[in-house]
């Protein structure tokens, strides 16, 4: 009877809990709202079953608890039934897959005039770099990086002299066009992940992985890495700014390219070699 | 009944379809039913590490590994040795203690001569700088290799123990046999192994 | 003559008279099921313990100076794999399965009693080897209970000299060890069966952990691989999952390897491995509600049939770990379906265990209050299941506290809840004793609300995305005050349930000084182990004959009948009056 009723609380409790709770997905920020509705999506049709379920489990420990001289029926299977219910779940599923294939077919799709950024992650920090102005990033490998050189971009490819890094864990993205974020780890597994944008992904050493989404709303976004990345995983957090077009063209045009900063660093070389 | 008949049967009624005289599945001894799984399991590892291998290959750093001829040696070694337990096998099953015995010395020794050989050939390709290290395609060499050779210890034990018991003064040709025939099957199916993972090390 | 090692006769079965040969190093399945349970549950404490430790961290952070962030990411790593490998997976195998697959069918013992014992010591050394870690120096690993390469072995991550290397040789032994008695549980069950015993007459806890045994064969030669590989190529520099790398500014000598490599080989395992837990838990509730509730479990077909189909998908699913991993992203359409098709069947084992209630007679016994228990949790963490199989709602809850309280509701708390009301069940049978029934029940309550307490908040805590494995959120701006005090919250729940287990240890020390007998068969259930000539049984399980079996293992209030229950071994129309059903 206490085990029937508690079921029923824990049950309603359960619902009740999911629209009082204070905490739920954060704003968004990007063109990803088909994630928050497929989410919707899979919440309504679980909760139904959730509760139908749960409600004729309680109903059941209630009815049909044990009382003297009660005997219970003999029924080995019901063929009908549970083709039906088998059935109903097919369809429950189905409706719930659909939905999230028709997003993640956009997921996969990477627009064609996506604005193309990278993020590097190392531990525990990030760095950026946009390509200059001949709009593509210069060949990259870990066997050119030096502290100088912490992209590791190849000195001699000319695609990479006019790139544009970035190196205070601070990146900056316009709004009103889809963004392809190219992601590069020096040493370990991290994860771009700004909660606000719903979409996130692996960083990988050896390879490129990469992912993309339109900013929508100008605002300065946490950067958290989601993918265990050693002792100081919980501190590798970056600030990602969302700023309308020509506030984001005057900022990147302050920014030194890497041509720009191995010049610099080959001067320094020498008034260090001059004064010794 | 096949087991699909066997699994669709109502167990709440079909009292009619059960053969009280009978116990267990498969018609062979339990030992002989452990090994085929345990050989499943050997080959699962052995198609996991092939998978592992060709997604590794993919990658551009793959310098192929040159294959020392002594491995073809080693392979013939295994043949020989795979017959002598088969011999050993065939033997015992005839009554013949005297071959029984030749055949499980002789099956042991040309395991452990294929095991020195498998050896020689780490020494060799070690001393050319071929190091595991080095590059992929070697740590798979040694890999499989090493592998392989563990599963070939592995067996050298099961074989120690019936060689051991085939010298009492009380054996049991029947009891002997049954050993030896374990021993014969696990040897067949491990130079299988070794055959796949010579001619994928081949081919590739 | 195929079978003659398992013969009635049983002047075939070592008989050891000393104390160490019975007890110690005994070849008896129920002893070794019994060492298994004490050194699983034992080190099951140990994992308890670094949860406490955890939570403290996450409820109160700083207040605790002994839990850096070294100890934390190390306390996390031990106890996820604690709890997943060295305490479910040896629990459900190595004890109960032990313990009831010859009983259950009707055999002496194993059909490799040697090979058993074996197993067990082969387990010990794995757990020792496992434990050492906390002594080693730079203590365990923290690599989380994924063990990632490259940053496992690499620096930055505590334990990655000497534990990492300890973790992987204890899980080559682990693997070893659960080898050695999967081909013992496998091959009993196919060939040691007795008389009139077929497959379809099996109790489901049978199914549930032969199915279970034959995926961890499968699987975990997966983990032995990549096992193998990390551990070359952290001794030796080979580079199977090492690309090249910088690590703190400094060029490593790897080149080419690939991370990824290693997660398609460890979810390859990992993922079976959530059914390895799960399946005998279906298998042993199925028995138990059945057994409560006095009446047939509803669709044993279709339960059988969703076991084996749902051991079969497990093989097919297990990217969906890695929707975010860099992999081809394309690969989510594939396993986002598949993973959705594995709720089908799942959803019709929920579905019969309802309906085997339905038109009971509910004993609202202490097994049953956990069984029931278990339904619920089980519909609760399977639904969060949908959310994270389907790629495109994966995408935001990866890595946050969603997939915390998500998997700890499938498979931590749900198999937990099944533990308990397997052993409250079978304790009768094991120690002979009766359990105090009011202890069993404040264990039940705590133990039950507490987790809900625990893991509901913790889903929302996800949504709102708190990524997990975090040692301190530093104050991000997107989590409101609420939030910190809802981890407290959670926190105190979590001490609290940890404290209810006590609970159910001082039950088992005062039943056992108690003394109080046990009736034989005490729930009036039908499955062979309660049918035993002695009880507890003795080495040999059924003195001089083997039982015979007539029925299927559910024959309960069969109309007509007198008795509510027909024991397996009753022969047909022993009861004139019970109005059985012929083909």
């Amino acid at each position: 009877m206490i085990f029937a009723i508690v079921i029923f609380l824990l049950t309603i409790g359960t619902v009740a809990f999911h629209f009082w709770s204070p905490w739920y997905l954060t704003e968004l920020a990007s063109n990803w709202s088909g994630m928050d509705d497929a989410l919707t999506i899979t919440f309504v049709i679980t909760g139904v079953v959730f509760v139908l379920i749960n409600l004729f489990l309680a109903y059941a420990v209630f009815k049909y608890r044990h009382k003297e001289g009660s005997r219970a029926d003999y029924e080995p299977e019901n063929k009908k039934l549970e083709l039906w219910l088998t059935g109903l779940t097919s369809i429950g599923v189905v409706a719930l897959l659909a939905p999230g294939l028709v997003v993640w077919a956009d997921f996969v799709d990477v627009p064609e005039d996506a604005m193309v950024v990278e993020a590097v992650g190392q531990q525990w920090t990030w760095t950026f770099r946009y390509p200059g102005d001949d709009g593509i990033l210069g060949a990259a490998d870990p066997t050119f990086m030096t502290i100088d050189n912490p992209f590791g971009l190849n000195p001699d490819d000319p695609y990479g002299q006019d790139d544009i890094v970035v190196e205070d864990n601070e990146g900056h993205l316009p709004t009103g066009g889809p963004v392809k974020m190219l992601l590069r780890s020096k040493d370990v597994l991290h994860d771009f992940y700004v909660p606000q944008i719903r979409a996130k992904m692996d960083l990988v050493p050896g390879i490129e992985t990469y992912f993309w989404f339109e900013p929508t709303r100008v605002g300065e976004f946490e950067i958290l890495c989601a993918e265990l990345c050693g002792t100081g995983h919980y501190t590798m957090r970056g600030l990602l700014v969302v700023q309308e077009k020509a506030d984001f063209d005057l900022w990147l045009s302050e920014q030194p390219t890497f041509g720009e900063l191995s010049a610099e660093a080959v001067a320094e070389l020498s008034t260090e070699l001059s004064t010794e | 009944m096949n087991i699909f008949q066997k699994l669709a049967v109502k167990p709440w009624s079909d009292d009619a379809h059960v053969d009280m005289t009978v116990e267990g599945g498969f018609h062979a001894t339990p030992a002989k039913v452990g090994l085929r799984f345990f050989l499943f399991v050997v080959s699962v590892l052995f198609f996991l590490l092939t998978a592992a291998y060709f997604m590794r290959k993919g990658m551009i750093d793959w310098v192929k590994l040159p294959l020392p001829p002594l491995l073809m040696v080693n392979t013939m070694v295994l043949v020989a040795a795979s017959f002598a337990l088969q011999w050993a096998k065939n033997s015992g099953r005839d009554g013949n203690l005297k071959n029984l015995r030749l055949g499980l010395v002789l099956g042991g020794v040309l395991t452990i001569g294929f095991l020195v050989g498998q050896m020689m050939v780490w020494e060799d390709l070690s001393a050319l700088g071929y190091f595991a290290a080095t590059n992929p395609s070697n740590a798979f060499f040694y890999l499989f290799t090493g592998l392989h050779g563990l599963h070939m210890v592995g067996g050298l034990v099961a074989w120690g123990r019936a060689t051991s018991s085939a010298w009492r003064s009380d054996a049991d040709v029947e009891q002997l046999t049954q050993r030896t025939d374990l021993c014969a099957a696990y040897w067949h199916y491990l130079l299988l192994i070794w055959l796949y993972v010579f001619g994928l090390l081949i081919i590739t | 003559m195929a079978h003659a090692t398992m013969a009635d006769d049983l002047t075939e079965l070592y008989h050891p008279k000393t104390f160490i040969g019975k007890y110690i190093w005994s070849q008896d399945h129920k002893v070794i099921a019994i060492q298994y349970t004490i050194t699983a549950v034992s080190v099951g404490l140990v994992a308890l313990t670094l949860s406490w430790f955890m939570r403290l961290q996450i409820g109160f952070p700083g207040m605790f100076e002994f839990i850096d962030a070294d100890s934390y990411y190390q306390f996390t790593t031990m106890h996820g794999m604690i709890m997943v490998i060295y305490l479910l997976t040896a629990l459900f195998l190595g004890g109960f399965g032990n313990y009831l697959i010859p009983l259950m069918i009707g055999a002496r013992d194993m059909v490799f009693p040697y090979l058993n014992m074996l197993s067990y010591w082969v387990y010990l050394l794995s757990v020792i080897i496992l434990m050492a870690s906390f002594f080693a120096p730079g203590g365990p690993t923290g690599a989380g209970w994924t063990l990632y390469p490259p940053q496992a072995i690499l620096a930055g991550t505590p334990g990655q000299e000497w534990g990492i290397m300890l973790m992987l040789t204890s899980l080559i032994v682990f693997i070893v060890a659960f080898t050695m008695g999967g081909l013992n549980y496998v091959t009993t069950v196919l060939q040691a069966r007795t008389k009139g015993m077929t497959l379809m007459r099996m109790p489901l806890s049978v199914w549930g952990i032969f199915v279970a045994t034959i995926l961890g064969l499968l699987a975990f030669p997966a983990l032995l691989v990549s096992g193998i590989m990390m551990s070359l190529d952290k001794l030796i520099g080979t580079s199977f999952f090492m690309p090249a790398i910088v690590s703190m500014g400094e060029q490593l000598e790897y080149s080419g390897g690939s991370p990824v490599l290693f997660q398609h080989l460890f979810w390859f395992f990992g993922h079976p491995e959530v059914y390895i837990v799960a399946l005998p838990a279906f298998g042993i509730v199925s028995d138990i509600l059945s057994t409560h509730a006095r009446k047939n479990i509803f669709g044993y077909r279709m339960m059988v049939w969703a076991i084996l189909v749902i051991g079969g998908l497990s093989f097919v699913v297990w990217a969906h770990h890695m929707y975010v991993s860099g992999m081809n992203p394309f690969f989510g359409f594939f396993f986002a379906t598949t993973t959705l098709i594995i709720a089908v069947p799942t959803a019709i084992k929920v579905y019969n265990w309802v309906l085997t209630l339905w038109k009971g007679d509910i004993h609202l016994t202490v097994p049953m209050l956990f069984a029931i228990g278990f339904i619920f949790t089980f519909i609760n963490g399977g639904i969060t299941g949908l959310f994270l199989g389907n790629v495109a709602v994966d995408v935001p809850l990866s890595d946050t506290y969603f997939v915390v309280a998500h998997f700890h509701m499938v498979m931590g708390v749900s198999p937990v809840l099944v533990v308990f009301a397997a052993l409250y069940h079978w304790f009768p049978k094991i120690t002979g004793y009766e359990f105090n029934e009011r202890l069993g029940k404040i264990h039940f309550w705590g133990t039950f609300l507490g987790t809900y307490a625990i893991y509901l908040p913790m889903h929302y805590l996800g949504i709102l995305g708190m990524p997990r494995r975090y040692y301190d959120y530093l104050d991000a701006a997107f989590i409101p005050d609420s939030a910190y005090l809802m981890n407290q919250s959670i926190t105190i729940a979590a001490l609290i349930v940890g404290a209810f287990q006590m609970v159910f240890f001082a039950n088992v020390i005062y039943s056992l000084i108690k003394k109080k007998k046990s009736d034989p068969n005490p729930w009036n259930a039908t499955t062979l182990e309660w049918q035993t000539p002695d009880n507890p049984p003795v080495h040999g399980n059924w003195g001089p004959t083997l039982p015979v079996v007539h029925r299927w293992a559910y024959d309960y209030s069969v109309p007509g009948a007198e008795k509510d229950f027909l024991p397996q071994n009753m022969p047909r129309g022993a009861d004139p009056n019970a109005q059985e059903e012929h083909t």
